[in-house]
């Protein structure tokens, strides 16, 4: 006994950095390193190392000049001296980490918080009038991603089902605004609900069916969804115009002002209704302040829901549908409602689209979309609104500033999404529990 | 609306403060409530649960009182938890019939019987553990809340009562598990007796009439189940409810049953009170094997 007392004694006098258990050693790293050097060499050699060239019939595959190749080597050189010395970065990694790094301030509160939010949306009407007219039009794309990423975030960051067919809403939302218009004349601001309507019908409508199936089964129905939608578009040549798609979509009025030079018959424009000068860049102005309420709105109501009963029925069915289940509640109807919700808002977002593009064809609503939006809420963390914004801005900033790297685009982005998972799985901007006040007498 | 609960949650806790808390549980009322026939809250008859060829559970009938603790005990494997998942509706039962409050519920889903008000606990704990432990209970008055999602975002007067009562449900029940300070805790980073707690907690604050809990007591020290003991019969006493149990824990199950079931490989040995069971020849056998 008093022996034991010692050993126990002892043990909790040790000083934490003996407990640090060992690190995973890799008993062979120079196979390893030589392993991933050649598969490098091999991938690197097979995308950027040789071109494909069509002479007549015949493809015939050129290798690339010395110097591409002098690059290749070097980073195969620069991924087998990495992967060398790669436990003794991680060993010194684990000593030298602090326990938390960027978070973003919570003692945010109150009315602190709502100054803020005040600033954020004044600086925001304020920014396209100070700009030039290419980044005011980049602002509103990022709102458009912003709205898809919000809408999104409510399907898979809080309700927990992986939906990789949601590009095939904002599909539904575009052609919607696109037919109306083109058949039955209808306005965007006719057509905006109709169009949210029935986005949310096509959500009920699919979820109705699948939200049966859980996990991966459920983001491969999705997925064929998404890609069902648009060769549905694409073929219905008749209805839709096919790969030619929909051209002449009219913008969106104010109060049935036009922002083009010539008004339509029985439209006025808005520069002779007030009698100014025609500036292009007012139209431009318009779109972004109009994606600016659409985003705000958003983002008022998915911050409402998240705090009623429906929102937080969403997470603990993320958690647990089978604790829910046991607590009254009907996980289907539950699933359903949020794939519904978010679903209609990629309706709204898919409109607006069609509005500022003026022209849409099944082109522009690829899988790659779905891919883009579904990176938005994993980079920013699942569930948290916040975060969605950061990374929509982001993932849409990044391509264009580094525009001259354009063909590896894909590259890049598989870089940014591989640096993210290693060094914050969480997202950018975790999800944080609401701290509720319980007051006592 | 809100202020009556209040009272008598108020007066609720007056009376515990007062000493009641050791009252004998009423036995010898129930045993005469069963034998003068009085409509049961749970009514379960010829339950049978089929898994291909494999007869899990065979013929179980029981029965539950108002106000009753009920317990169904038995060697493992025994089916017990397969019975609870058939009463709860988790199972669909391949034969027999289950009764609460003379509504049939043997072809209903679980989310339907338990808005019926049989809610249930699982034999390893299944919190929200990634949310706050108020927010558990929130979530647990979901079939109580105010679900009109208009009324929700344009926060209406009638939406803010009703949160407002919701939070106040959870406040008392919290209190009264002793978990009021962990209230902005993750659940997961409870102790595992303040789960086991929790998990109670949640229950109740979806107001069920039946309780069923599958062996609250499993990982539970000593000290933690006599608390939950304690629980358990003020729960009865106070909430008016009743409760149906699985356990291992004998002196648990002596100490709080009006009635005891006892299930041997799917099929019923026996059933009694307390004092029956622990004479009857039968289930001994199947407890300590035979001699």
């Amino acid at each position: 006994m008093p022996k034991l007392a010692k050993q126990t004694l002892k043990k909790a006098g040790t000083s934490p950095a003996e407990t640090i258990p060992p690190q995973p050693s890799y008993r062979r790293p120079w196979w390893s390193a030589l392993a991933a050097a050649v598969l490098t060499l091999v991938l690197g050699g097979s995308v950027l190392g040789v071109q494909l060239e069509s002479t007549g019939i015949t493809t015939t595959v050129r290798l690339m000049g010395m110097d591409t190749w002098g690059w290749l080597l070097a980073a195969a050189l620069a991924v087998f001296l990495h992967q060398l010395v790669r436990p003794q970065i991680e060993e010194w990694r684990a000593r030298t980490r602090k326990p938390s790094r960027f978070s973003v301030p919570d003692v945010m509160s109150g009315q602190k918080r709502q100054l803020w939010i005040m600033l954020a949306i004044g600086a925001l009407l304020i920014f396209p009038f100070l700009s030039n007219r290419s980044a005011v039009d980049l602002a509103t794309l990022t709102l458009i991603y912003i709205m898809l990423g919000l809408g999104l975030n409510v399907v898979v960051g809080l309700a927990g089902l992986l939906d990789l067919g949601y590009v095939g809403f904002y599909a539904v939302g575009a052609y919607t605004y696109a037919l109306l218009n083109s058949y039955l004349g209808f306005s965007f601001w006719e057509a905006l609900p109709i169009a949210g309507l029935m986005t949310a019908l096509f959500g009920y409508l699919l979820g109705f069916p699948v939200l049966r199936l859980r996990g991966d089964y459920l983001a491969i129905v999705t997925l064929g969804f998404g890609e069902i939608i648009r060769i549905l578009l694409n073929n219905w040549t008749e209805l839709t115009g096919g790969p030619n798609g929909i051209a002449r979509i009219p913008k969106p009025t104010l109060f049935n002002l036009e922002f083009s030079r010539r008004a339509d018959e029985g439209n006025i424009a808005f520069h002779e209704f007030f009698g100014i000068d025609y500036d292009p860049a007012l139209k431009v102005i318009y779109l972004y302040l109009l994606a600016l309420i659409l985003v705000l709105i958003t983002l008022f109501v998915i911050y409402r829901l998240l705090r009623m009963p429906i929102g937080r029925a969403w997470e603990a069915l993320r958690e647990d549908d089978i604790a829910c289940r046991s607590l009254g509640m009907n996980p289907t109807g539950i699933k359903l409602s949020a794939f519904t919700i978010g679903a209609s808002f990629a309706g709204f977002a898919g409109a607006f689209f069609a509005a500022r593009q003026g022209f849409i064809s099944p082109e522009s609503f690829t899988f790659i979309e779905s891919a883009i939006i579904l990176a938005i809420v994993v980079l920013g963390g699942m569930g948290s609104q916040l975060g969605v914004i950061l990374a929509a801005i982001a993932m849409t900033l990044l391509p264009e500033l580094a525009r001259e790297f354009n063909e590896y685009r894909m590259l890049l982005f598989g870089l940014m999404m591989v640096l993210m998972m290693v060094w914050r799985p969480q997202g950018l901007v975790p999800l944080k529990r609401p701290q509720m006040e319980l007051d006592r007498g | 609306m809100a202020d009556t609960h209040d009272n008598q949650v108020r007066d609720k806790q007056v009376r515990d403060r007062q000493g009641l808390d050791k009252a004998a549980p009423a036995t010898s009322s129930h045993r005469q409530a069963r034998a003068a026939g009085g409509a049961p809250l749970l009514d379960v008859r010829d339950l049978t649960m089929q898994f291909g060829g494999l007869k899990a559970v065979d013929g179980v009938t029981l029965q539950v009182h108002p106000g009753e603790v009920v317990s169904v005990i038995g060697p493992n494997g025994a089916g017990k938890t397969t019975v609870f998942n058939c009463i709860s509706g988790f199972y669909q039962p391949t034969g027999g019939e289950v009764y609460f409050q003379n509504r049939a519920m043997h072809r209903l889903p679980g989310y339907r019987i338990a808005q019926a008000g049989m809610v249930r606990t699982f034999q390893n704990v299944r919190l929200f553990k990634e949310m706050t432990v108020i927010e558990n209970l929130l979530v647990a008055q979901h079939m109580h809340a105010e679900r009109n999602l208009l009324k929700g975002l344009f926060k209406t007067p009638g939406y803010r009562r009703s949160e407002k009562a919701l939070m106040q449900h959870a406040g008392d029940w919290l209190e009264r598990v002793g978990l009021l300070e962990f209230a902005n805790r993750e659940a997961g980073n409870l102790a595992y007796g303040q789960q086991r707690r929790l998990e109670i907690a949640r229950c109740m604050v979806a107001r069920p009439r039946l309780l069923m809990l599958d062996e609250p007591a499993a990982g539970l020290n000593p000290n933690e189940t006599r608390d939950l003991d304690d629980l358990i019969v003020s729960l009865t006493r106070d909430e008016g409810i009743s409760v149906l149990l699985i356990e291992h824990d004998m002196s648990l199950v002596m100490g709080i049953s009006d009635h005891i079931y006892v299930v041997n490989q799917g099929q019923p040995l026996a059933d009694g009170s307390p004092e029956d069971i622990r004479r009857n020849d039968a289930v001994i056998k199947a407890y300590l094997g035979e001699e």
